[in-house]
């Protein structure tokens, strides 16, 4: 359970987020969709430990985050814009670089079945300069799910992506989803919010103005249109 | 304290064996150091006898340049594909990444040290006749704390867009009375003076190393909070 | 709020103008001339004071950085940067004083003498520091990193003050009475008297100097703050 609490945050005299409250259960899927600089990313980089808040607090499992960001650090998984890898080390090395640094156990093991799962173990050898912008994604995707970690934060990890790796991310998100992975998500891909998200959360001017689950049996326009009127301030 | 050391350790491996792969930073340094040697040798004639004088002084001057250009690209490196963040959000000490970078630049600083080193003195027709195990602790002392006050100001220069230029006006002026001490350590071995006094100047940089060390080992954090 | 602050600054203002013009006097008229070196010496108070105003402006912002690491807020930021500004122009001022001292005393534009050669590198770590000030990105950030610099170059200086000084004892004009009966030691009770009342005179007008520069700096902050909320207004 990671819950966040009245959150604000101030950067310089903006004011990022206003009392931004969420609560992530373990299972549950949830999207946080809104319009650029809306604090979208900046509650994402509050979540990964890698920003304190101005104030409010970060609970995980019932406890308080303050300084003890490490805790917080091990049990998430942040996919951000960029893939976090090193291009002159191959897949095998990278994902043993950050295993060790997540302390995670027979990261050999785990790290040749994640290479598996997402196709890239035949270039377990190679250094990854020479990949395309998918396979990156791909890797960066088992390096996320390498650390086990009981909370997926995913910031727009479907851009740049081809149809095939859309569909394969999507399979392990939810693969993660059934063993009681909770997944946050920012997107602005809809099609693919509504796919793989339960609830979702707008966020504009730093203020959730909307939070619902989302009905999988409407289809994509309705949902478009529901975001616009949010958006817009009806 | 041992996770820190063992996750610094970790990033250091990292480092060193992107470095080993690739060799650009460690040939580069190497092939700058050959040549600042080689125009001083224009600027100064080797043949002349008063030019053993300024040996002491230029394998510092060759250190700290050839040393800036892998400390430019210790965080620079990181910010390829973001992976700063990447260990930003890994559940490790901030200052194990300081460590790790340090260990790894000393290493990388010190193999460009015993290859050049020696071609100053061979180039320069000089004869070492000082005491080799003081030589080299002098050396070692002073490359630390050169090291331990670069890579922290690298990682606060790596956050401006002009910082191959911002890391040395930001770093020569630190580094002064380690170089003051560097020096004149350095010479009094290698003209055999009397060690008592090369030793009060070993205090001294061990002083400036420790000092750093500690206060750069605690202000880091304050580096990687992001904004 | 705003009347006692402009109070003082009328009182800073009030008390500098007629310190200037004493100290002046106490400097050229009152105080005796020195048997050495003739009236090149009082050059001398203007060195002795502004260095001090230097170190002085130097440890300000040492203190801001510490507290900025506290807790950044605007306004140490500002007086942090402000300081270190007035820094800049009496490390300067020092630097050429002491050069002309140096040139009537020692027949020499510069010699490696401690004392200069610490306010010449602290020129530098001051000039370093404001250019990571100049740094692209939130004023947050740069107020971490800069308050960071600060603190590391805040424990540099003494240290290169003890390591020129051991490089080089030969050339030290030691004026009061810390040396060991070096000549010219001690100063007569005349020009102490002076001297102290322009360390006065000058490190008031860094006060005042530091008051109009932090008022003008949050000026500009205002103005900056409204022409971005306009640039905001009409964007949307």
């Amino acid at each position: 359970m990671l819950e966040l609490k009245e959150i604000t945050k101030i950067i310089g005299d903006k004011i990022i987020l206003r009392n931004f409250s969420l609560a992530l259960a373990p299972g549950e899927s949830v999207a946080v969709i809104g319009p650029n600089g809306a604090g979208k990313s900046t509650f994402f980089k509050l979540a990964a430990g890698l920003m304190q808040p101005t104030s409010g607090e970060i609970l995980l499992n019932g406890e308080q985050i303050k300084k003890k960001t490490h805790l917080l650090k091990k049990r998430i998984g942040y996919l951000g814009h960029e893939s976090f890898l090193y291009s002159a080390l191959t897949p095998l090395e990278n994902l043993r670089f950050y295993g060790k640094l997540y302390k995670v156990k027979n990261i050999e093991e785990k790290g040749m079945e994640l290479l598996k799962a997402v196709g890239l173990h035949y270039f377990k050898d190679i250094p990854i300069r020479s990949f395309s912008r998918g396979m990156i994604q791909r890797l960066a995707i088992a390096r996320v799910l390498l650390t086990e970690p009981d909370f997926l934060l995913l910031d727009e990890p479907h851009t740049g992506l081809d149809q095939e790796a859309v569909s394969l991310l999507n399979l392990l998100i939810k693969e993660r989803q059934e063993k009681g992975i909770a997944i946050l998500l920012i997107s602005h891909d809809f099609e693919q919010v509504i796919q793989v998200c339960e609830r979702v959360l707008i966020l504009n001017k730093g203020r959730v103005v909307e939070d619902k689950s989302i009905d999988h049996q409407r289809g994509l326009m309705p949902f478009k249109n529901w975001y616009e009127a949010a958006v817009s301030g009806k | 304290m041992k996770i820190i050391l063992a996750d610094a350790l970790t990033i250091a491996a990292k480092d060193l064996r992107n470095e080993l792969k690739s060799k650009q930073t460690s040939g580069m340094m190497i092939i700058f150091s050959s040549l600042v040697i080689l125009i001083f040798s224009f600027a100064f004639d080797p043949t002349n006898n008063t030019v053993k004088a300024i040996i002491p002084g230029l394998i510092w001057v060759i250190t700290i340049f050839s040393g800036l250009l892998g400390l430019n690209r210790s965080f620079i490196s990181e910010q390829e594909n973001d992976s700063l963040t990447g260990l930003k959000v890994a559940p490790i000490d901030p200052s194990s990444i300081f460590l790790g970078k340090v260990v790894a630049n000393l290493v990388l600083v010190t193999i460009v040290q015993m290859l050049s080193i020696p071609i100053l003195f061979l180039l320069f027709d000089y004869k070492f006749h000082g005491d080799l195990i003081w030589f080299l602790l002098i050396v070692l002392t002073a490359t630390i704390g050169f090291i331990v006050i670069g890579t922290f100001l690298a990682a606060l220069a790596a956050n401006a867009k002009n910082s191959e230029m911002l890391l040395p006006v930001l770093l020569l002026p630190l580094l002064s009375p380690l170089m003051i001490g560097a020096v004149q350590a350095t010479k009094i071995v290698l003209e055999q003076e009397g060690i008592t006094d090369a030793i009060s100047w070993l205090q001294l940089m061990a002083a400036y190393d420790l000092l750093f060390f500690a206060a750069c080992f605690f202000l880091f954090e304050y580096l990687m909070e992001g904004s | 709020m705003k009347q006692p602050s402009a109070f003082v600054d009328r009182m800073l203002y009030i008390l500098l103008v007629p310190a200037m013009f004493v100290s002046l006097y106490l400097i050229f008229i009152w105080s005796p001339i020195e048997k050495q070196m003739g009236a090149s010496q009082k050059i001398f108070y203007f060195h002795v004071s502004t260095a001090w105003v230097a170190f002085l402006a130097f440890f300000v912002v040492g203190y801001y950085c510490v507290l900025m690491l506290k807790r950044p807020t605007e306004d140490r930021f500002i007086k942090a940067g402000i300081s270190a500004e007035i820094g800049v122009v009496f490390t300067t001022i020092t630097l050429l004083t002491g050069m002309i001292w140096g040139k009537s005393a020692w027949n020499t534009w510069w010699t490696w003498e401690p004392r200069l050669v610490t306010v010449l590198i602290l020129l530098f770590i001051y000039i370093a520091y404001l250019f990571v000030r100049k740094m692209e990105g939130t004023w947050e950030k740069i107020a971490k990193l800069s308050a960071v610099f600060g603190i590391i170059g805040c424990i540099n200086v003494p240290i290169v003050f003890m390591a020129i000084r051991w490089w080089n004892t030969k050339l030290h004009p030691v004026v009061f009475g810390e040396g060991k009966n070096q000549s010219g030691g001690g100063v007569e009770p005349d020009m102490l008297v002076t001297l102290l009342f322009c360390i006065g005179t000058i490190t008031l007008l860094y006060l005042f100097m530091m008051r109009k520069g932090i008022e003008i700096e949050k000026m500009r902050l205002t103005v900056r703050k409204a022409k971005s909320r306009v640039i905001e207004k009409l964007a949307s």
